[in-house]
């Protein structure tokens, strides 16, 4: 096993510490040592987006991206979405629109919906269908999602 | 899926990274966007001993035009490309690229050094590279030296970068007026490696005759492969129907495709063959101001 190192990290706004062996996945790391489980790790073969988490804004791949690398970086999981209990407009909007079935994927989406609308508030349904794509639905055909999506850039008007 | 375990470096500058690539000899690697890297990592087919993360370099990211080429930092993301004014304005051939390299979470850590330095035939960079006639800057002990990309792929996975040594820049000759070019890339879907990919960048005279050609395949071969056959049959010809498709026979002849998941080799041939022509022909209208 390889020498422990300790890692600091803002997640969803609060400093967080932990010693972790460099081969540590990020996705591992806020499921196992953070507790935080709305993560999920999906295929595993970064391809379906269930483990995307917002690395200093940015969507990322957390099970393609070692713990060690976001030393001093921040961090928002889909637990740190909603602010002080109050939905974002996003979670409102995958309440509405039935945005949602197994749930699987949702956080995923939620964050790359929430980065994409930070970047770009009103997308057409084009822009938000590659936004998304690299987050992957079984349930739902997207359709919904789109429209969940589009609530909430309607809502943040 | 769980890496081997590795000792992890993360240096502040090239010249501490390359010290760290020559104290651990073969048994290091880099990590630069490690979205090529890591998943390779994880079902260990790569079990590098030691991991140098060049990510706190900031002075490798950059894209910038100077002294008559477009110079591209080796740490540069995917989503940088995408988000540069003077790619899309200047260069929409690299864009055209980086768009295709898998999704956008993957584009927002994936590097172009890595996309090149990892010598993976199904990426999307080195293709475009070798119709642009890119060089590559290795900076190693030594110094620096510079690479033309048709020497840089030796085998899979393999390029001619010593394991001393880091992929700092990529730099693209600024192509004169009259110039275009175009990457065409077919996928099963969105965010796959390509089935195919074709890139091509042409340069036309006044008089719409070709005087500059290049053309480079995706996942086609061992390596990425330069259509060199092909685009000396375009000098001096004008871009009409019956030449590009004639490069086109000559570009698909010269793939060496396998059959694999992605479809049989023989498809895939047909598919350069297609490729090319609509690359040839997108170079030539943006070459021609005709398209942007």
């Amino acid at each position: 096993m390889a020498k422990k190192t300790v890692v600091r990290v803002k997640v969803n706004g609060t400093s967080r510490e932990a010693e972790v062996e460099p081969r540590l996945l990020l996705v591992h790391f806020i499921r196992d040592i953070l507790g935080l489980t709305g993560t999920h790790v999906g295929c595993d073969t970064t391809n379906c987006g269930a483990c995307t988490v917002l690395l200093n804004g940015k969507p990322v791949k957390s099970c393609t991206v070692f713990t060690v690398q976001v030393d001093d970086q921040e961090i928002r999981t889909i637990e740190g979405v909603a602010d002080n209990g109050k939905l974002h407009p996003l979670q409102e909007g995958f309440r509405e629109e039935h945005g949602l079935q197994c749930g699987f994927c949702t956080p995923g989406m939620i964050l790359t919906a929430k980065a994409l609308l930070e970047r770009n508030p009103h997308p057409t349904e084009q822009e938000i269908r590659w936004g998304i794509s690299g987050n992957l639905c079984r349930c739902t055909g997207y359709q919904n999602i789109i429209k969940a999506v589009q609530y909430a850039a309607n809502k943040k008007a | 899926m769980i890496p081997q375990s590795f000792e992890y470096f993360r240096p502040q500058s090239v010249r501490e990274a390359i010290t760290l690539l020559e104290q651990h000899g073969s048994g290091a690697k880099i990590l630069s966007g490690g979205q090529s890297l890591i998943p390779m990592m994880k079902l260990r087919i790569a079990r590098p001993e030691y991991l140098v993360d060049i990510n706190r370099i900031p002075e490798l990211r950059y894209i910038r035009e100077e002294n008559g080429y477009l110079k591209i930092g080796g740490l540069t993301r995917e989503s940088d490309l995408e988000s540069s004014e003077l790619i899309k304005s200047k260069y929409p051939i690299i864009l055209d690229t980086a768009v295709m390299i898998a999704d956008p979470q993957v584009r927002n850590m994936a590097t172009v050094g890595g996309n090149l330095a990892h010598g993976d035939p199904a990426n999307d960079h080195p293709a475009t590279m070798l119709a642009l006639r890119a060089e590559v800057i290795a900076s190693g002990p030594g110094g620096q030296r510079v690479i033309p990309i048709k020497d840089f792929f030796v085998s899979l996975f393999t390029t001619v970068l010593e394991h001393n040594e880091i992929l700092t820049e990529i730099r693209i000759p600024t192509p004169p007026a009259r110039s275009g070019g175009a990457y065409c890339k077919l996928e099963r879907k969105v965010g796959d490696f390509a089935t195919v990919g074709v890139a091509a960048q042409v340069t036309l005279e006044a008089s719409g005759i070709c005087s500059y050609a290049g053309i480079g395949l995706t996942n086609v071969g061992p390596t990425p492969l330069d259509g060199q056959r092909a685009s000396d049959f375009l000098k001096g010809k004008s871009l009409d129907e019956m030449s590009i498709k004639q490069a086109a026979r000559i570009a698909a002849e010269d793939a060496q495709p396998s059959s694999d998941l992605r479809g049989p080799a023989s498809y895939k041939t047909s598919m350069v063959r297609e490729l090319t022509i609509r690359a040839l022909v997108l170079a030539r209208e943006r070459a021609s101001g005709r398209v942007s």
